[in-house]
């Protein structure tokens, strides 16, 4: 690497009096990786956005059928709030545990984020069901479709990333803190987060606004 | 694979001077960085509980709880990126910033037109009966 460098810097001009150009080669792997992951969450946040945008806009259009203040329970949305912001908290103590290289704690951390998704998850499809059940399904009106397909969609992140984390905990211990695993880890926490911040959107916008209105 | 066997590419990996990877933070000791995330969590639990009880109370202004809330969201969001994925102002994270600038830019734009197109459109547009009837 310094060769290279130095022999491609070798054929430059000097540099002006008084400035270091440093040549540090390519940005390493972890960050272009990182990086790259970054983009990818913000166009799935833009894609979010879209379904807020619709979900904004069809709030009001319930076709005769129930309002969102007759439909959502806020403390269960509590509860799945708390499950989430905790997993997110314990994900954070993965990654120090991770780069601490402390296999025991890492797989103690992840256990615990997979066990409150789960919860979450499980809190979530049975207010699904409940709705279904009290015929308020996706079909009843334009409003629960825009419903069903912002919350859902949040459902089916979260569902993902928790095979993911699974993936992660096997990886993690059939093959150890190798840089290509603790890259994938970097992602998974990145995309952990991010679910995280899409939830604080969705509880605000979808059941405390729409409870209220 | 135990430390012991870190390769220089792996360290190179790790330590960068110049850039960080978004959620990577600069490196402190473990303790600081538990304070870190038990912060983010502490300020995250503050605002959610802030606004459900602003949901429910009848003790401010009525037509100001939606704005409230609005606002409370942004800033958990805000807690989010800074205590959990470690998105800062530091010179090594302009890249991440400014990815997350342009993102911000599409929401924004992707939200605030549509609302505001669609309720020019239900301003301007015929009571839906009145449709039907002109077209018996």
């Amino acid at each position: 690497m310094t060769d290279a460098t130095m022999a491609l810097g070798g054929n430059d001009a000097p540099p002006p009096h008084g400035v270091e150009i440093e040549h540090l080669g390519p940005a390493p792997k972890r960050i272009v990786t990182g990086y790259g992951f970054w983009i990818f969450i913000l166009s799935d946040m833009v894609m979010f956005s879209c379904f807020f945008a619709a979900f904004a806009v069809l709030a009001g259009q319930t076709a005769g059928g129930p309002h969102g203040s007759e439909l959502f329970n806020l403390r269960n949305v509590a509860i799945e709030t708390g499950c989430l912001l905790m997993s997110s908290f314990v994900c954070g103590m993965a990654s120090i545990a991770a780069e601490e290289r402390n296999a025991f704690w890492f797989q103690i951390a992840m256990a615990v984020t997979c066990v409150l998704g789960l919860a979450f998850l499980a809190i979530e499809f049975r207010e699904f069901a409940d709705l279904v059940a009290r015929g308020a399904g996706p079909s009843r009106s334009a409003f629960l479709s825009a419903f069903f397909t912002l919350v859902g969609c949040h459902g089916l992140h979260v569902s993902a990333g928790i095979l993911w984390l699974l993936t992660m905990m096997a990886q993690v211990f059939a093959k150890g803190f190798r840089a290509d695993i603790q890259r994938r880890f970097l992602c998974f926490a990145l995309f952990w987060h991010a679910l995280d911040i899409i939830w604080v959107a969705v509880f605000s916008v979808v059941y405390l606004l729409g409870s209220g209105a | 694979m135990s430390d012991a066997h870190l390769s220089d590419a792996d360290r190179h990996d790790l330590h960068h001077e110049s850039d960080l990877a978004p959620g990577d933070e600069h490196e402190v000791s473990i303790r600081l960085r538990v304070i870190g995330y038990l912060v983010g969590l502490g300020l995250a639990i503050l605002l959610t509980a802030t606004s459900f009880f602003v949901a429910g109370t009848d003790l401010v202004w009525q037509p100001s709880i939606p704005v409230a809330i609005i606002v409370l969201a942004i800033a958990q969001m805000g807690v989010h990126l800074v205590f959990f994925l470690h998105i800062t102002t530091g010179a090594d994270n302009t890249n991440n910033v400014l990815a997350l600038a342009f993102g911000l830019l599409i929401v924004i734009l992707v939200i605030g037109g549509s609302l505001w197109i669609m309720a020019n459109l239900n301003h301007n547009m015929m009571p839906m009966d009145q449709i039907m009837q002109m077209q018996r």
